[in-house]
């Protein structure tokens, strides 16, 4: 299908025609690898626009039609003070798009069989592995923001944890965005997990300046047979950012793996969570929160597709909106014709404080094997009047009463969360969140 | 008739029947606690109240009984600022404050408490969360500091035992999965811990067996003091072999119609209510 690109297209591909071997000399060398069919599928496909289904509730043409800098040669910003006390992490940074070279004191013990550093690194000393996988899950993508990201990324995140091997802390990766000048970064993490292996990430988005920030970012997850991972997402960035962020999990066989995406603040965000399902037996839980107010749009396009008999996935979004925010969530979840015995449970819940808030929630199931146990429910209510005055009634200040209910809302997010230290730490911050004292991001105000 | 009932009342608990000279000056022995004049309260348009009047005094526990949708329910609601009713005329006086003028949050932590008919769930809020921030509450209100975790678990344990509620109830959610005995359990738990000068027990007995209703009996008149009052609404006499009332009023179309003491609730036990909506149809 020939699709007419307007303007906000042309500039990109004015500049990767222009530069573009300028883009592949600083890259990863893999991220090169299907870096032209990438930037051609981008020119058929162009950026995302609202008329097309699974973007229908993101409108992101005034965004993207902006002139952003791209920052191709990387520049490592000094090590940013940013970790969630008293969590003990083996603990990264990648500033803009780059990973930051020197890993923090602490990340002593890490077992040395893991491999953590950026893709670049990797694609160099461990091609074997990198190229096996790099691109698996992505390239077939018909998505026009993972085709720019495949013109445009040069490096990423990049970890390995082989065959048995478990992880006895989480690994935190924390990305600060950060410049003078309007920028946008196109970042493609890869994270592996052999057979038996046990990891738990914990990624943190941050803004530091007040310039517009445009992040465009594809994660690929391979979880092994056996294997356990988390994968946590927390954002707490500043309204001018636009967050587009790709998630793309593979599960093998009697794998267990939990994502749970946290959206305190933002400005624009849209995240793409796609779990595949290949082997028997897994479990996947699905769950995130979205606290916004002011301007802020939140779409979490999600879908989990049961391709293998016995899996069972459990999925649970919570959205508490206020002022002109928007929410959008769409579970997709397919069973395919031979995947019987399928348990699947789609949950999303949401709150709008006020008139003006708008919510659009959209499960869409498709069910094609016929001994299967799904369900689904999203409901768009108020806090409840009746428990507002039984509060009062105690004594319990109006505004104190809603803020329990809010955040008694969002409790059971935040009690899927599997890392303690973690978990108290989103108590807090929700709550001060809902107080209105995270009402700005100021620069990465989530850590002190 | 019923100016007549309320008369009795009225001259037999006195209004203003002797002074006192302590160092506040002038001070009326028998102070009144609430005083409800004239009170027209709706819903949705519907008067519900039509010129209530009421007067209870420290010490005292007043029973009001009627047949359904006679207003029981709509009068503990209007007393504690339920947003749902309008009132549309008369006064509630709490104390000397205009109790209309202020919030529910005020209003409770000024001294009055309803044990609701119907208590809420509210599921992720802990039974122990709600009720330290009840309790801070109301010592803000107060100007005291906060109570310290160790009298607050204390506390807790001190009253959870006078209403022999489970341990493990406190650390659910509020109400949620309790059954209908527990619920009230839990209100007169609270009730406890909250210690009101004016306590409103609304059909407090519904739903009650016969030894969860001995127990929260029993513990309303564990906090029972001279200092404090009790308003009793209820359909049966069953509950005021346990709390006895010093006054039994019936309520019926938005009006108390007839006042008299623990005799009348017994009267109305074998006759009904039909002789007394006779009385006032004729």
């Amino acid at each position: 299908m020939e699709i007419k690109l307007s303007g906000m297209e042309k500039q990109y591909i004015d500049l990767y025609q222009s530069h573009h071997d300028l883009i592949k000399k600083h890259a990863a060398a893999v991220t090169n690898t299907y870096r032209d069919a990438a930037f051609a599928k981008f020119q058929s496909l162009g950026f995302p626009t609202s008329k097309l289904e699974n973007y229908k509730y993101t409108d992101l043409s005034e965004i993207l039609s902006l002139d952003y800098g791209l920052d191709f040669p990387l520049d490592p910003y000094q090590v940013f003070k940013c970790d969630v006390p008293g969590i003990l992490s083996y603990l990264y940074f990648v500033v803009n798009d780059g990973f930051y070279p020197e890993p923090a004191v602490q990340n002593e013990g890490l077992p040395k069989e893991v491999i953590i550093c950026s893709l670049k690194e990797a694609s160099e000393k461990y091609p074997e592995i990198v190229n096996n996988y790099y691109g698996k899950l992505s390239v077939q993508k018909e998505d026009g923001l993972v085709a720019f990201n495949g013109a445009f990324a040069q490096d990423g995140f990049f970890m390995y944890v082989p065959k048995n091997v478990q992880l006895d802390r989480p690994v935190q990766l924390v990305n600060i965005m950060r410049s003078d000048v309007d920028f946008m970064a196109n970042a493609h993490n890869l994270v592996i997990l052999e057979e038996g292996a046990k990891a738990q990430l914990l990624v943190c988005d941050h803004t530091v300046d007040d310039v517009r920030f445009v992040s465009n970012r594809v994660t690929e997850v391979f979880v092994g047979k056996n294997a356990f991972y988390e994968h946590y997402k927390l954002e707490n960035t500043h309204v001018r950012t636009t967050n587009l962020s790709t998630l793309l999990i593979e599960q093998k066989a009697t794998s267990n793996v939990l994502t749970n995406v946290m959206t305190l603040h933002n400005g624009v965000t849209r995240n793409t969570i796609e779990i595949d399902l290949n082997g028997e037996n897994c479990e996947t839980e699905l769950c995130g929160m979205v606290i916004g107010d002011k301007k802020q749009n939140v779409d979490n396009f999600t879908s989990i597709l049961h391709n293998q008999p016995n899996c069972h996935s459990q999925e649970l979004f919570k959205y508490v909106l206020d002022d002109l925010a928007k929410g959008a969530f769409t579970g997709k979840l397919y069973v395919a014709k031979d995947a019987q015995k399928t348990a699947a449970f789609q949950t999303n819940r949401n709150i709008l404080l006020n008139r003006t808030a708008k919510m659009r929630t959209k499960p869409q199931l498709e069910i094609y094997a016929d001994d299967v146990k799904c369900s689904h429910g999203a409901t768009i209510g108020q806090l409840d009047d009746k428990a507002l005055f039984y509060m009062r009634s105690r004594g319990i200040p109006f505004e104190e009463a809603r803020l329990l209910l809010m955040f008694a809302f969002t409790a059971d997010v935040i009690e899927n969360i599997r890392i303690d230290a973690l978990k108290d730490r989103m108590k807090m911050l929700v709550e001060k969140r809902l107080r209105g004292e995270l009402s700005k991001c100021e620069g990465c105000v989530i850590c002190q | 008739m019923s100016n007549c009932e309320n008369q009795m009342i009225f001259n037999r608990t006195g209004l203003l029947t002797g002074e006192s000279n302590n160092e506040y000056g002038k001070y009326y022995i028998y102070r009144k606690m609430l005083t409800i004049k004239d009170l027209h309260a709706s819903i949705n348009g519907k008067e519900i109240l039509k010129g209530l009047s009421l007067t209870v005094k420290p010490g005292e526990i007043h029973a009001i009984m009627g047949p359904n949708g006679s207003g029981k329910s709509t009068l503990s609601s209007v007393i504690t600022g339920n947003p749902v009713f309008e009132v549309t005329h008369g006064s509630v006086n709490f104390e000397g404050k205009n109790l209309l003028e202020l919030a529910p949050e005020q209003r409770a932590n000024e001294g009055i408490f309803l044990s609701f008919q119907y208590p809420v769930e509210i599921p992720g809020v802990s039974m122990v969360n709600f009720m330290r921030t009840a309790i801070n509450e109301q010592r803000k209100y107060r100007e005291l500091a906060p109570i310290s975790a160790t009298d607050f678990l204390r506390l807790m344990r001190e009253k959870k035992e006078l209403v022999e509620m489970d341990s493990k109830l406190a650390n659910r959610s509020v109400n949620e999965g309790f059954s209908g005995g527990e619920k009230k359990k839990n209100e007169i738990f609270q009730m406890a811990m909250l210690e009101p000068k004016l306590a409103i027990l609304d059909e407090t007995d519904s739903g009650l067996d016969i030894d969860a209703l001995r127990i929260v009996a029993h513990g309303v008149n564990k906090l029972k003091t001279p200092e404090n009052a009790t308003i009793v609404i209820t359909h049966y006499q069953r509950l005021l072999d346990y709390i006895i009332p010093d006054f039994v009023h019936v309520l019926y179309d938005g009006r108390i119609v007839k006042s008299g003491t623990k005799e009348l609730a017994y009267e109305l036990e074998e006759k009904g209510y039909d002789w007394i909506k006779q009385e006032v149809n004729a």
